[in-house]
């Protein structure tokens, strides 16, 4: 049975009931219909928001983070009031103020295997929002093992992609990427940067296809990618076919219960910024700034990228980018003790595997990167 | 001469372009000639032993290469691939 609409719900959702496709019955469908939203950053911003405004009735919030100052260049549905707030409830203040008739669920933890089935179960359909590998296979996975949808999102700098994975209608995620990239291959956005709006248009893109799936209405992107790329202004569409042999979703799968994603992956299940390589490696900034007081003879590399130098720099630092470093090695003394930096010290973590694994022994990894150091050691640079 | 689209993530390591005319026959081919003429894409399509690595999909207009031939699969002069990355960013 359908809940009713009260007179007041009626004049809310008034421009829904005049299209067909939606209708009274349609409207009572989303007041019915609930909604796990994984993530509540870029993409999680215009699809929680867009679903508040529909009437969705239940929606779930997962996201484990606090606003940051720099999140709201595109994280729309959080304000600079909300700054240090926990993002579940920032989200939650603001859907509620939007449409004060849905109910919102928030769990302010980290989607993960121990929890995650407990968190879904109770939703008709996922919506993968998150930032990094290991939550979109664990978000996959929970999907095909309990028969719900994933409206899947994903963005890069300019590039955006969107699909409904439905294993009992077509193919899942892992159909299509089987396998992660290995760590380091693909930056993330915290590295590697997204165009505010690209996210406002994948996140709409994403509501738009949950609110098709709980209406019952048009074609939902069952076994279809789309391929947006905002510098071309392109849309395309590749057709996906369910593989045979997928490890969740086939007649015989191996994966029956959730991994651990983390590993499966290689990389950690956020998008936050921090070195992986061990602790003997780091160096912090006052370390540094105090070795470099005493006169000590350092090589400082800087591994980002040619435009970051504007924002802030290192005196007397050499700038090789990441991406060419492997090539770049002739350039390099291994007699010499190098410290490598970037921005928070993700990339020069990687690069200091890559001088270690080319024999380099006398190489430091700066904890934090250059915004540590102007966090701690010179506040007239910019944090960025 | 076909041609090779590129995404973002990729077309730093081929000069910033969005697309690649490359010759040959067949989708092998293509790649090849992809990664001759910008030998630093190629760790990133294929793993140490020459093969295409599993995350990196191909379509051929709307079909993935896989679904077709593979590698085998035969290119026409006017036929566009389009790599698809593995992007995770939201």
């Amino acid at each position: 049975m359908l809940p009713e609409l009260s007179h007041h719900e009626i004049l809310r959702y008034s421009r829904h009931l005049l299209i067909p496709e939606v209708g009274l019955d349609g409207q009572r469908k989303l007041k019915a219909a609930s909604v796990l939203v994984i993530g509540t950053g870029g993409l999680g911003s215009p699809v929680a928001l867009y679903l508040a405004a529909a009437g969705v009735g239940h929606i779930g919030l997962v996201d484990y983070d606090v606003v940051d100052s720099s999140n709201l260049q595109r994280q729309v549905i959080h304000g600079t009031a909300g700054v240090g707030q926990l993002k579940v409830d920032s989200a939650r203040q603001r859907m509620l103020d939007l449409n004060p008739g849905i109910e919102v669920t928030v769990y302010n933890e980290p989607f993960t295997s121990d929890n995650a089935m407990r968190i879904a179960r109770d939703y008709d359909i996922l919506i993968d929002g998150t930032d990094n590998f290991p939550t979109r296979y664990l978000t996959n996975d929970v999907c095909v093992m309990l028969g719900k949808p994933n409206v899947y999102g994903s963005i890069y700098r300019f590039d955006g992609q969107v699909s409904v994975f439905d294993a009992s209608r077509g193919p899942c995620y892992r159909c299509l990427f089987p396998e992660p990239p290995p760590p380091g291959l693909v930056p993330s956005c915290a590295e590697g940067g997204v165009l505010g709006v690209l996210p406002g248009t994948i996140g709409t893109l994403q509501a738009t296809e949950a609110l098709k799936l709980i209406l019952g209405i048009g074609e939902p992107l069952i076994g279809k990618l789309m391929l947006y790329n905002a510098l071309d202004m392109s849309f395309e569409f590749v057709r996906l076919k369910k593989n045979p042999h997928c490890k969740v979703c086939s007649a015989q799968p191996e994966i029956t219960e959730l991994i651990d994603y983390e590993a499966f992956c290689g990389v950690p299940g956020h998008d936050h910024e921090e070195g992986s390589a061990g602790k003997e490696w780091d160096i912090t900034a006052p370390e540094l700034a105090q070795r470099l007081k005493q006169g000590n003879h350092l090589r400082l590399l800087d591994v980002r990228e040619p435009h970051e130098l504007e924002i802030s720099h290192l005196e007397g630092a050499q700038l090789i980018p990441l991406g060419q470093l492997a090539a770049r090695l002739s350039e390099l003394d291994s007699a010499e003790e190098i410290v490598l930096f970037c921005k928070g010290g993700t990339r020069s973590a990687r690069a200091l595997e890559l001088l270690a694994s080319a024999g380099f022994r006398k190489v430091k990894n700066l904890k934090g990167g250059i915004n540590a150091w102007a966090r701690e050691v010179d506040p007239s640079l910019p944090v960025y | 001469m076909p041609s090779i689209r590129i995404p973002t993530p990729l077309r730093s390591y081929v000069g910033g372009q969005n697309e690649v005319h490359v010759q040959g026959l067949t989708v092998a081919q293509a790649l090849d000639s992809l990664t001759s003429q910008h030998p630093s894409l190629r760790p990133h399509l294929f793993s140490d032993a020459g093969e295409l690595r599993a995350f990196v999909n191909l379509f051929l207009d709307e079909s993935n290469v896989k679904d077709l031939q593979g590698l085998a699969t035969p290119l026409s002069e006017a036929d566009r691939l389009t790599l698809i990355p593995s992007i995770a960013g939201g």
